[in-house]
């Protein structure tokens, strides 16, 4: 189970990856896991409006749906249009090509609420 | 209220194998079942186009013998099992007195006063009692035998290539439907050609001492044919392309054979009474209440058990099964509409049939079943 020091993670399975005032957002290698084949991401268009802990999204497997959690306040700036052919990234590459979106953070110094690297694999150990 | 903890479900005689595999289990019918190995899709398409090995060891097995064994099951059972030649098996149906579906089996004759019965894992001490229930008066007698069983499936066009040199009965001989007792890898099997997914294969009843050396010689043998394991959500995508009922989504208590469109299994000519056959009589000659269709999304939202078919913005029926199909490449499902509505929906493809999913109208087509058809 892959867990990268550098990112920050919220307890529904999403990582965050933080530059500047943009953050990086997609599922943990965990999520995607426990939730088998991906085959559809929905994401909120780029414009909208997103709420740190609000349901925004989902994501769609085989066997069950899961909403998409976002883990900031901010405005999504750009979704991964690669996820329309090709949902299986997020199995395959959940850090990298399987990406979901980035949102432009109301407050890039705001890291409260997200877990570190350690935080997270505690929350997994325990959840396994 | 109480509170007992529920008995932690019990492993099959294949757990080291699964641990081995790195499997994901699950907990299903009180059993833990592998869901997955290297991913539900992939497993799905090695069982189209080489083979998947299975581990079927959760269902039931009920031995039904003596006598009037065949004339027990023909009261019990909607079907003529009295007609099958030993050697033979049949998809049939055991139904309550109102004609509501209480399993579908298979069920096995082994010699004349020898049949075995094979239920769902949920159902099994429902059928068994109902079993020893019904074959009362008869000289007969009823057996739970399934902890004598570890089961083991391969299907697969490559099935029949993998498994001959490692059986000791000729499988050019072993017609669809048919199930013998022989020896695979040394080890003692009904071998039976039978299957849940759609394509060529064999189930292999096994004592359980012997189920993991089976599993291991089927694995090696098939390694260079492209055999993997495949799980229960591989098995659901499978059956659901094959447009085979699963109970629970298609059968229940409140549906008949007729209503799902399996009315072939119930058989009013025989001889004697049968459990459900007044109901079951009714209902042949009454307009159906429903019709079991096949859908096709028109988007990549998957339609699920529960979720509402719409015509016009008007419920018209409610879906049973449904999940991305890995060969179609689109999601399907099956459902029970109203029939009228079923009718004019088979003509259209102006969007007027849709899905609810979670709230949101999603296009869908009617279309016949079953979605898929080996080839041949």
């Amino acid at each position: 189970m892959s867990i990268p020091d550098e990112l920050r993670y919220t307890a529904e399975h999403e990582w965050v990856a933080i530059s500047g005032s943009v953050a990086s957002v997609g599922i943990t290698d965990y999520a995607q896991q426990a939730l088998g084949d991906v085959v559809y991401v929905s994401v909120p268009a780029p414009g909208t409006r997103v709420t740190a802990g609000e349901a925004c999204g989902e994501v769609e497997s085989t066997k069950s749906v899961s909403d998409i959690f976002s883990p900031v306040d901010g405005e999504v700036s750009e979704v991964n249009a690669d996820l329309d052919d090709d949902p299986a990234l997020v199995n395959s590459d959940p850090y990298g090509a399987g990406w979901l979106m980035k949102i432009q953070l109301d407050d890039p110094d705001n890291e409260a609420g997200l877990l570190t690297a350690d935080e997270y694999a505690d929350l997994t150990k325990d959840a396994e | 209220m109480s509170s007992s903890d529920p008995a932690p479900p019990r492993a099959t005689p294949l757990r080291a194998v699964h641990e081995g595999l790195g499997a994901t289990m699950t907990p299903f019918a009180g059993w833990l079942m592998p869901l997955r190995y290297a991913g539900e899709i992939s497993e799905h398409q090695a069982v189209r186009n080489a083979a998947g090995l299975f581990d079927l060891s959760h269902m039931g097995e009920i031995a039904v013998t003596g006598p009037q064994a065949a004339a027990a099951l023909d009261y019990a059972l909607v079907g003529r099992l009295s007609a099958l030649a030993p050697g033979r098996a049949r998809y049939t149906m055991i139904c309550a007195p109102d004609g509501g579906v209480l399993d579908d089996l298979i069920v096995y004759r082994l010699a004349d006063e020898e049949y075995l019965v094979v239920a769902n894992a949920a159902n099994t001490a429902t059928v068994a009692g109902a079993l020893r229930e019904r074959a009362a008066g008869h000289d007969a007698q009823v057996r739970d035998r399934t902890d004598e069983y570890a089961l083991i499936a391969i299907q697969g066009p490559r099935a029949a290539a993998i498994l001959a040199p490692l059986a000791d009965i000729d499988l050019d001989g072993v017609k669809y439907y048919s199930g013998y007792r022989g020896t695979v890898a040394g080890q003692p099997v009904l071998l039976a050609r039978t299957g849940y997914t759609g394509e060529d294969g064999f189930e292999l009843f096994t004592p359980p001492e012997g189920a993991e050396a089976l599993w291991r010689a089927l694995a090696a043998a098939g390694a260079g044919d492209g055999l993997v394991p495949a799980g229960l959500a591989a098995r659901d995508t499978l059956r659901l392309e094959a447009g085979m009922p699963l109970y629970g989504n298609e059968l229940t208590a409140e549906v008949t054979p007729f209503d799902a469109g399996l009315g072939r299994v119930v058989v009013f000519d025989k001889p004697d009474d049968f459990v459900g056959r007044a109901a079951l009589a009714e209902r042949a000659q009454a307009a159906p209440r429903r019709m079991l269709a096949g859908l096709i999304a028109g988007s990549r939202r998957v339609p699920r058990h529960g979720y509402s078919v719409t015509w016009d913005g008007v419920s018209c029926g409610t879906v049973t099964s449904g999940a991305p199909s890995p060969t179609l490449a689109v999601p399907i499902a099956m459902a029970y509409l109203d029939p009228e509505t079923a009718r004019a929906a088979r003509d259209d493809s102006g969007g007027r049939l849709a899905v609810d999913v979670r709230g949101k109208p999603e296009p869908a087509r009617i279309t016949d079943l079953p979605f898929y058809r080996r080839p041949r």
